[in-house]
């Protein structure tokens, strides 16, 4: 990590001095920033807040959101929600696991994309849904995905 | 903003907040929830904006992005006031002949209109469309009306009323007494009587209590929390505040998921200016209470909107389920008394103490009172939001605002009540739905979802759907749940890969029936639910996948094969292109066929053959025919 990159998450780490129970918010606070959580983040916070890096890990492994490998460099997300599903989305993820040649939770070799499921984004009106790096592609056949992808280096 | 210090500067603000508010002034709204930013709402304002300043009507006209209207299959909403002119699925270049026509010229423009399915008719207003018409929106109605970063747009509305009322005229124990009175019952999942939580978390000994709203809204096809707390989050707000006056409590939480990013924006800001009024903070409006809350984002674990789970991750940790001998309203966050509600609970508590206790129980059935949000998705013409009073039919629900089924096909389950509820099958049609209904049918209300499903819907796929999530999302603590659902699941892949045995059925029944009596939290005592139910409903369709390898509804992959009809094909070579794999033989003039070892199924064939040739058929449970010998088409002339 550069020495930037450590005087970002301190100050992250600053944000929440003497507050009790923050940890997975600033976990949450650490991936938006950097996108993933490195070993040497995990290390910092332990000896910043003196909490052990056995119960960082269990957090950042628990829960979906944060990631312990870098992501690529655009996020794909694939709602997999009921509304999505009876709408074909078991379709549309394998078409785009086809094209990206990754599982969900991969990243590609070249850390051009990361696959993800999600649970259910709440827009139900446009499923099936594609996500990628926060712009929302709706009622997309699989048929449609190449063409989003494309768009995205 | 000043601070306002007693229930009479409150109402001085109100009065001057709509002293400098024409009713009779136009103000263009639209609608900025999730679904209709996803359908391009951003730009749509962006020129709505550029418009006024271009037209010169900036003194003339006002703009409002409002939360979501609801009616998501339409969006982007755009709603003309005072005559309540409803356009819908607007794109940027309809914007400057909005401003022309019906802002300067009064006209209203025919094309942007809804059309009444059956009649044909046009549809001006937004309360006289079908979907709008048949609801009674009491929690939910704001959402259409307030810029949900503006507190004064709440104010304007009468909003932070009832807060007032209970701080200056009822006494904790009145205000405990009206909501219990009220029966309101919990709108997360489990439907127990709200107020006989606060009393239980009220009565526990210590003087440190936490209110909790619980924005952790997991079910996949439920985002009715999302939508009230981003387009009204200061009804969300007073009703806590109010709660917290009712228990004791000083210190609140709102715990809501990341994936919401608007919700946890428009949370933040609806605090920041309660603060700055005066309504959270020290001393709020002179009554001598005080109150904060702080928000805590979820990291995407469905667990963790069960109570005790949520409670655990608010103290920084895990957000695993804790067993509940000694109930949180005892023994909660940091084992404080705690007392945690849903978003529409809450949101629906300022309703009540303004409108009493007797108002509210005149909505309803007899066990449930008021009303109630669903989401309807799924196979449904009109996908949306709808809040009606609770015992209305799922005919009227589905038919009468949903429009009926898409692409005109049948009407075969509704599912409620998220991965802890069930299906109910058409022969119900008319159940009336409330908390009790929907249990005895083996479902729950759960947080409001209610997915429709046609005939293309397979119930044995459904349930595995459902235990795939479940299986996922199971924490792992328990033994029952853990591996309970994994082999539950196991099993119910096992019958849609074609693997299925005889005695399968009752296995799954035996181990529904372990998970459902010795699981820790209600998510393992929910999951056979799923299960169960498609059973119980559906066993024909169990029987066909297991002994006719069969999927009537043509679903399961494993047991489809995919046929290109001869009699049908037209050679057009749209499938034969579009094909991932190059499975499909043929060419101009050549009747295309499906190499049958080399489709992945992919369904792609089936959907892009023209409607008009419609030749792509899928198969179950019987043999592809061979190809035919002689494949030159031979085309009808004339």
């Amino acid at each position: 990590m550069t020495t930037e990159e450590i005087s970002r998450v301190d100050q992250i780490i600053d944000k929440y001095e003497g507050e009790e129970g923050i940890l997975i918010q600033l976990l949450l606070d650490i991936q938006q920033e950097l996108n993933w959580i490195p070993k040497e983040v995990a290390e910092r916070i332990s000896q910043r807040l003196n909490i052990p890096q056995s119960q960082i890990y269990r957090v950042a492994s628990f829960y979906t959101a944060m990631s312990l490998t870098p992501r690529g460099r655009h996020l794909v997300s694939v709602c997999m929600g009921t509304a999505c599903h009876i709408r074909g989305s078991p379709r549309l993820l394998d078409r785009i696991t086809d094209i990206l040649k990754i599982q969900p939770g991969e990243t590609s070799p070249d850390r051009r994309f990361t696959l993800n499921t999600v649970n259910c984004l709440g827009c139900c009106a446009l499923g099936p849904v594609m996500v990628v790096d926060g712009k929302y592609h709706g009622k997309l056949a699989p048929a449609g995905a190449e063409d989003v992808l494309k768009k995205y280096d | 903003m000043p601070r306002i210090n007693s229930p009479a500067e409150l109402e001085e603000l109100r009065k001057d907040i709509l002293s400098k508010r024409d009713p009779d002034r136009p103000c263009i709204t639209l609608c900025s929830g999730t679904a209709c930013h996803a359908s391009g709402s951003e730009e749509v304002a962006a020129s709505i904006e550029e418009e006024i300043k271009k037209q010169k009507l900036s003194a003339k006209v006002d703009f409002r992005q409002t939360g979501c209207h609801g009616f998501c299959e339409r969006g982007p909403i755009v709603v003309i006031h005072p005559e309540g002119i409803c356009y819908l699925q607007i794109e940027p270049k309809d914007v400057p002949e909005i401003i022309s026509q019906t802002i300067k010229g009064k006209k209203v423009i025919e094309r942007l209109l809804y059309t009444d399915p059956t009649t044909n008719e046009k549809i001006v207003h937004e309360f006289e469309i079908p979907f709008y018409k048949n609801q009674e929106r009491l929690v939910f109605g704001s959402n259409g009306k307030i810029d949900p970063k503006n507190i004064d747009d709440y104010l304007a509305l009468g909003g932070y009323s009832a807060l007032a009322k209970a701080l200056s005229r009822m006494t904790p124990e009145q205000v405990l007494e009206e909501v219990k009175k009220s029966n309101l019952r919990g709108r997360g999942g489990g439907g127990f009587p709200a107020g006989r939580k606060w009393e239980e978390c009220r009565n526990a000994p210590g003087d440190i209590k936490y209110v909790i709203v619980n924005a952790d809204e997991g079910d996949p096809g439920a985002y009715m929390d999302r939508s009230l707390l981003e387009g009204n989050p200061h009804s969300v707000l007073e009703g806590l505040i109010i709660g917290a006056y009712a228990i004791g409590s000083h210190e609140g939480y709102i715990y809501v998921r990341q994936e919401y990013p608007l919700a946890v924006e428009n949370v933040y800001i609806a605090i920041q200016q309660a603060e700055e009024y005066g309504f959270l903070g020290k001393n709020i409006l002179g009554s001598g209470f005080d109150f904060a809350v702080k928000v805590h984002r979820g990291a995407g674990a469905f667990v963790s909107g069960e109570s005790s789970a949520l409670m655990t991750a608010l103290e920084g940790k895990v957000g695993e389920p804790r067993p509940k001998y000694i109930h949180t309203a005892i023994k909660g966050v940091w084992d404080k008394p705690s007392n945690l509600n849903n978003v529409e609970t809450w949101a629906t508590v300022p309703l009540i103490i303004n409108k009493g206790a007797d108002w509210f129980r005149s909505i309803g059935t007899e066990g449930s009172k008021g009303t109630k949000i669903f989401s309807l998705v799924g196979k449904v013409n009109n996908t949306g939001l709808v809040e009606v009073p609770m015992g209305m039919t799922l005919r009227e629900i589905i038919f009468n605002i949903g429009g009926g089924i898409r692409d005109g096909k049948k009407f075969k389950a509704v599912q409620t009540g998220g991965p802890s509820g069930g299906v109910i099958p058409e022969k119900y049609i008319d159940l009336p739905i409330d908390f009790d209904e929907l249990s005895n049918m083996g479902s729950m209300m759960g947080s409001g979802g209610m997915i429709v499903m046609d005939e293309d819907t397979c119930m044995v796929d459904t349930a595995r759907y459902f235990l795939n999530f479940l299986a996922d999302e199971s924490c792992g603590k328990c033994v029952p749940c853990r591996e309970g659902i994994k082999q539950m699941l196991d099993i119910l892949t096992d019958i849609t890969e074609g693997r299925g045995k005889k005695g399968d059925i009752e296995l799954l029944e035996d181990i529904a029936s372990m998970v459902k009596d010795f699981s820790l939290c209600a998510l393992g005592t929910s999951a056979p639910n799923p299960v169960l139910s498609t059973i119980k409903y559906f066993r024909d369709e169990y029987v066909a996948h297991i002994e006719q390898k069969r999927c009537p509804a043509r679903v399961c992959k494993a047991l489809v094969s995919y046929y290109i009809d001869p009699e049908k094909c037209q050679a057009c070579m749209i499938c034969l292109r579009q094909c991932p794999v190059g499975a499909i033989s043929g060419g101009k003039n050549q009747i295309h066929v499906i190499d049958q070892a080399k489709c992945t199924k992919c369904n792609t064939c089936f959907e892009v053959c023209p409607p008009r040739f419609s030749a792509v058929r899928r198969l179950s449970g019987e043999p592809v025919p061979p190809p035919v010998k002689d494949r030159v088409l031979a085309r009808r002339k004339g």
